[in-house]
């Protein structure tokens, strides 16, 4: 199902040219400038592969390219990431069924035909950190090479259609998708910055004085990139909880939910039960709501809504319950979700029998948190700690936000899960210490390093900034 | 650990929760001189439009992550802070005779038309009455991006009705 009318988006002018590709042989609608899981779900295909073992049906579940639930067979090629992949004109895809091989004749692309692209700084992710860590690189004087494996810029941006929070000069009372728009804007009209979408950065390699970053583009072709230094700013990932059938296609990370209704004007399902009340699943609730879906409840293991109250107070006189205390038991259902069971949780955490509640819902919406996205920094060699604080395992690093490794810098969630505000601060730190580190960079723009790091003490100093803050104390490096 | 208040367990405020917030709501008197704003927002985050934007500086909030209080004789009832708050927490309400006034985002199609009647919905979603709509700011027109109305309810339901519902028989507009 499509939506196509919005009280926010306007999907008219978003949607290409229409086309049509094959799904196991049936011919599918689908709009140019889509991934194939979006044209697939708007045409009511849910179940996208099997897994290996047990032949589980499987489906969506984070919509951006991190997990790998979505895997399909596209023009007799496996392991194609269906939620990043554009619909081409009489594309052939088909379900992938646990491991599949390579056609015997295929012919991957070879390393000694990777061009080759350099720049002061090289930035790997396009979102809120790394777009605000490009523009300020560039105009701290640096060459800046920006990659992301979306087929878009922004990150997350381009599916937040409420207005962010912070100060005025910080884009706060705008809009997300608004703010990915100026912000794409800015990094295109510079010219020293070059873009390069759909590309994914594989691997991250000293070479000489320099940083090399392997990278494959739309699955086919091999680039590699070298830069005097690197931004990492791959941003995170939706976390997952175990419960009985937690693998069932219509279980889906809240971030996916959004992709679906937000970026590609697709109907996640008819009724939807939300599993966490921190801030995204509260935001998400409200967003499902304009969208015309019903929410059905929100469920939270802890015994308070974890993200801002007004967010909370926005959902609940549009009369979507809240329940605290309540967990999920278990998704019921045969291809795909038909029922949720929930249950209210005690003083040590465990279900109390008897309390079972059933809703008739088609879509879970797991909003249980996210994690760094560190793999890359992990390859790298840099230097990690597990902090609850931050989410996860994040790396260690300075001030000016460079990790163990000498010209590796993090921005963003990927240092530490927090919000788009202060990763477009980050962002600009980064960019500017990695200019700085690449010598792009004159001295006075410490002071615009300074200024950003003024910016986001003030903006942590609440009670929601103090437990990030408790978290960083415990990864900095203190340099002499 | 402290007592985890009402507000974070449920999710919404009492009227009580909201006038201890306050530290007390406008008087009648005010309350019949003109719109007065009234910010739900009872949470320290880090968040500054509503006093950025008020143009006669009755929004007082030391620090970005302190929360918004209204001096309620300097407030004009422009309307600027319910239309630009990133967190839908501002209203206005204005006692007209027996009605009170209550001016509140609106960010769900469809939008009423200024005259429609439209269920009034409480801070938990509960249908409360019915009032009329005497005042539509599109969102083209708003300075927030948010469409705002202002819904004409019974006085007594003046500090419960927090939304609307539009209903509309065969018409889909």
């Amino acid at each position: 199902m499509r939506l196509n009318e919005h009280p926010i988006l306007d999907f008219s002018k978003r949607r290409g040219r229409e086309i049509t590709v094959y799904f196991e042989g049936t011919p599918i609608k689908a709009y140019e400038g889509e991934t194939i899981a979006m044209a697939l779900h708007a045409a009511g295909i849910r179940v996208l592969s099997h897994s290996s073992e047990k032949h589980r049906p499987r489906g969506l579940f984070c919509a951006i390219g991190k997990c790998s639930s979505c895997l399909v067979k596209v023009n007799g090629i496996p392991n194609v990431r269906s939620c990043i992949t554009l619909v081409e004109e009489g594309m052939r895809i088909e379900m992938q069924r646990g491991k599949e091989e390579l056609p015997k004749t295929a012919k991957p692309p070879e390393w000694k035909d990777a061009p080759k692209f350099d720049a002061d700084v090289v930035i790997i992710g396009g979102g809120p950190a790394g777009l605000m860590a490009a523009i300020n690189a560039a105009d701290a004087g640096a060459s800046v090479i920006l990659i992301d494996e979306q087929p878009m810029l922004g990150g997350q941006l381009v599916k937040q259609t409420h207005k962010f929070f912070g100060k005025r000069e910080q884009f706060a009372g705008v809009r997300g998708i608004k703010i990915a728009e100026i912000l794409e804007e800015e990094a295109r009209k510079r010219r020293s910055i070059k873009i390069f979408l759909e590309t994914s950065a594989v691997g991250i390699f000293q070479e000489g004085d320099k940083k090399l970053v392997i990278a494959v583009r739309k699955n086919k072709e091999l680039l590699e990139f070298r830069g005097k230094s690197i931004v990492v700013a791959t941003g995170a990932m939706e976390k997952m909880i175990p419960f009985e059938n937690n693998d069932l296609p219509g279980i889906y990370g809240a971030g996916a939910i959004q992709t679906l209704m937000n970026t590609y004007g697709v109907k996640p399902g008819d009724r939807v039960l939300i599993v966490g009340a921190g801030n995204v699943g509260l935001i998400l609730a409200y967003q499902l709501i304009q969208a015309g879906v019903e929410v059905k409840a929100i469920v939270e293991a802890m015994p308070k809504v974890g993200g801002y109250f007004v967010h909370a107070a926005k959902v609940r006189r549009l009369g979507v319950p809240i329940l605290t205390r309540h967990t999920i038991l278990r998704a019921e259902g045969k291809e795909k979700v038909e029922r949720a069971v929930v249950a209210k949780l005690d003083e040590n955490w465990r279900p109390i029998p008897g309390t079972e509640r059933v809703f008739d819902v088609d879509v879970i919406a797991l909003a249980v948190g996210l994690r760094p996205s560190i793999e890359l920094l992990h390859q790298a060699g840099c230097q990690l700690l597990y902090i609850r604080e931050l989410g996860g395992h994040v790396v260690r690093r300075d001030e000016r936000l460079e990790t163990t490794i000498s010209g590796i810098f993090v921005a963003g969630d990927t240092a530490g899960i927090e919000e788009a505000t202060t990763a477009m601060l980050e962002g600009k730190i980064a960019g500017i210490a990695a200019a700085l580190k690449a010598g792009a960079a004159s001295p006075e723009w410490l002071r615009e390093i300074e200024k950003a790091q003024e910016d986001l003490k003030e903006f942590r100093s609440g009670p929601f900034g103090r437990h990030v803050l408790e978290g960083i104390k415990k990864v900095m490096v203190v340099r002499e | 650990m402290s007592e985890i208040p009402h507000y974070l367990r449920e999710g919404y405020l009492t009227v009580e929760e909201l006038t201890d917030y306050l530290g007390g709501l406008p008087s009648e008197e005010r309350l019949r001189k003109r719109p007065v704003a009234i910010p739900e927002c009872p949470q320290e985050i880090p968040c500054t439009p509503c006093k950025e934007i008020c143009p006669v500086d009755a929004v007082s909030m030391p620090t970005p992550n302190d929360k918004p209080v209204v001096d309620y004789e300097k407030c004009v009832g422009c309307s600027l802070c319910v239309q630009i708050c990133p967190g839908l927490a501002f209203f206005m309400v204005h006692y007209v005779g027996d009605r009170a006034r209550i001016t509140l985002p609106h960010e769900l199609l469809p939008l009423p038309e200024r005259g429609e009647e439209v269920i009034l919905l409480n801070r938990v979603g509960e249908e409360v009455g019915r009032g009329r709509v005497v005042l539509v700011i599109p969102r083209e027109k708003s300075k927030g991006d948010t469409p705002i109305l202002t819904v004409e309810v019974p006085i007594e339901l003046a500090w419960d009705v927090r939304a609307v519902r539009v209903v509309r028989g065969d018409d889909n507009e």
